[in-house]
């Protein structure tokens, strides 16, 4: 009702002040955006990555199909594996002469070894899950050797990793900055209406009713530089497509929904802090 | 109805503003708190309407007691309280009408009951002519009548009124004194402070004097000659 009015009232007392709350809630939650992007994005192209994960067993030349399938048989029974695949030593040969197409000749006299290919669900890709899975396979007598691309694989994890680290500090940061500076103008809210606000409490008027105007005030400021945000992250990835020709991904909407919503919860923390250390300032 | 036990007040910047006061006020009394400068009267209002809490000791109004009371305890007391002072303290945008009208709204009295409950105090304070007046409109012993009829417009059980003829000329002391008066006489308790002994003196209400934080004189106590 009437908190309506007075949230009206401050916002046109300063006009310009009040825009540029709004803008650095926007920059703000625009950092902790491009950041979500890039970790987004590192995420999505690792799941394709992840996809490709194989663990290949490879058999000591001459071993029978029989005990190499029993083994895959039983690697399909690990709880990590997807799938576990027999190729034959002539299957591999092969494969690799239609990948190679017109250097087939090199493997006319050729030997591959047979292998049992591995791939592992979703959820167990990662590199000691990988390691795991390729050691037990290490175990079957016949097996010469097994590869994983343990390199690559845990360098993406680091990256993943890192991406996830640096976006948890810098929006925590970000965020931190932005609770102050929405207490800091709300503060000058309070203190335009601090001989109203003292007379309310002169009557009566209890804590949560003096601070309901400052708390939609806080809120609406942090809805607007949340829109505000999600508008700049998104052009922002649309030029990075546009200049630089690299095919992103943008938030799901519940993300896009949820930034918002932190916006709004920014401006929240933000004038609850402040209102409430001035009503505690007098009993 | 409000009850000082014991009460020592301590400001951590200037030392103690009350030590040891005992002060009971009954229902539908009037009392007038005199004293020098610096002896503790308005931290005794204070106190009353808990806007201080007693560094030592009890204050107890209403029911309400200072060990106990939350935020909202308090909030929910003022709204029984009618406070006043020396400087009206009413809202400069608003007029008299709308400063009468900011107390219930504020506490969430129904819109509906608010224009009779404002016109109701207005009329009872002599200013239903000037209810469309802001407050630089008005004389000071007339912005004092609409302070007085913000604090009147919840039908307090007690008038706490610091100093509040300390801004007006000798005509409108009168008139807001006598006002004081007939709101006590309609059963309203009334506690004052002042520092006009003619205004003391012109009535036979009881008189509490304090001195250094300390109560030097009580007319309702034994043994205090009249
Ligand atoms: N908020 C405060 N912080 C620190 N000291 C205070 C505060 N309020 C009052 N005091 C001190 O407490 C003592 C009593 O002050 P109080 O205001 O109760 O006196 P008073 O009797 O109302 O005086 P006056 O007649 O001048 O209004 C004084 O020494 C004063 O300086
Ligand atoms: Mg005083």
């Amino acid at each position: 009702m009437s908190a309506w009015r007075d949230v009206g009232r401050d916002l046109r007392r300063a006009p310009v002040l009040n825009m540029l709350t709004v803008t650095t809630i926007a920059f703000s939650l625009f950092a902790f955006g491009l950041f979500g992007l890039v970790a987004v994005n590192i995420r999505a192209a690792l799941l394709k990555v992840e996809e490709r994960v194989e663990i290949r067993a490879f058999a000591t030349e001459g071993t029978d199909v029989a005990p190499i399938a029993a083994a895959a048989r039983q690697v399909q029974g690990y709880p990590e594996v997807m799938s576990a695949t027999v190729v034959t030593e002539q299957q591999a040969l092969a494969r690799a002469r239609q990948e190679l197409g017109e250097f087939s000749d090199v493997f006319e006299e050729g030997f591959l070894p047979a292998s049992i290919d591995v791939r592992l669900k979703e959820g167990h890709r990662d590199p000691a899950s990988v390691k795991a899975v390729a050691t037990r396979m290490h175990g079957f007598d016949f097996v010469d050797d097994v590869r994983f691309g343990e390199e690559w694989i845990t360098q993406l994890y680091r990256l993943r990793n890192i991406a996830f680290v640096a976006g948890v500090a810098l929006g925590l940061s970000f965020a931190g900055v932005a609770v102050i500076i929405i207490g800091a103008t709300i503060r000058m809210a309070i203190m335009a209406r601090a001989r109203e606000i003292s007379i309310m409490r002169l009557v009566g008027a209890t804590d949560g009713y003096i601070k309901r105007p400052f708390l939609l005030e806080g809120m609406l400021k942090g809805l607007l530089g949340g829109m505000l945000a999600i508008a700049m992250t998104y052009f922002a990835m649309k030029s990075i497509e546009h200049y630089l020709h690299f095919e992103t991904v943008f938030f799901e909407r519940r993300f896009v929904i949820l930034g918002v919503l932190a916006g709004a919860l920014l401006g929240v923390v933000g004038s609850s802090l402040s209102v409430g250390r001035h009503l505690r300032q007098a009993i | 109805m409000i009850r000082l036990t014991h009460v020592t007040k301590t400001y951590a910047r200037s030392g103690t503003a009350l030590s040891d006061v005992t002060l009971r006020v009954g229902k539908g009394e009037f009392v007038f708190l005199t004293g020098p400068s610096g002896a503790g009267k308005s931290t005794i209002l204070k106190l009353s309407y808990l806007e201080e809490m007693p560094t030592s000791g009890e204050v107890k109004v209403s029911g309400v007691s200072s060990a106990t009371a939350s935020r909202n305890d308090v909030a929910k007391l003022r709204r029984k309280l009618g406070i006043v002072f020396q400087d009206f303290r009413l809202l400069e945008n608003r007029t008299a009408e709308q400063n009468v009208s900011f107390a219930l709204e504020v506490i969430g009295t129904p819109k509906a009951n608010i224009p009779n409950k404002v016109a109701r105090a207005l009329t009872q304070v002599g200013l239903a002519s000037k209810a469309n007046a802001l407050p630089r409109e008005l004389s000071g012993g007339e912005q004092q009548r609409v302070a007085i009829a913000r604090a009147l417009v919840n039908d307090p059980f007690l008038l706490i009124a610091d100093e509040p003829t300390g801004n007006l000329d000798e005509r409108a002391t009168r008139g807001i004194f006598q006002l004081l008066r007939e709101i006590n006489a309609a059963g309203t308790a009334v506690v004052m402070a002042t520092h006009n002994l003619e205004l003391v003196r012109s009535s036979d209400f009881r008189t509490v004097e304090l001195d250094h934080g300390k109560i030097v004189f009580d007319s309702a106590a034994e043994g205090a000659a009249s």
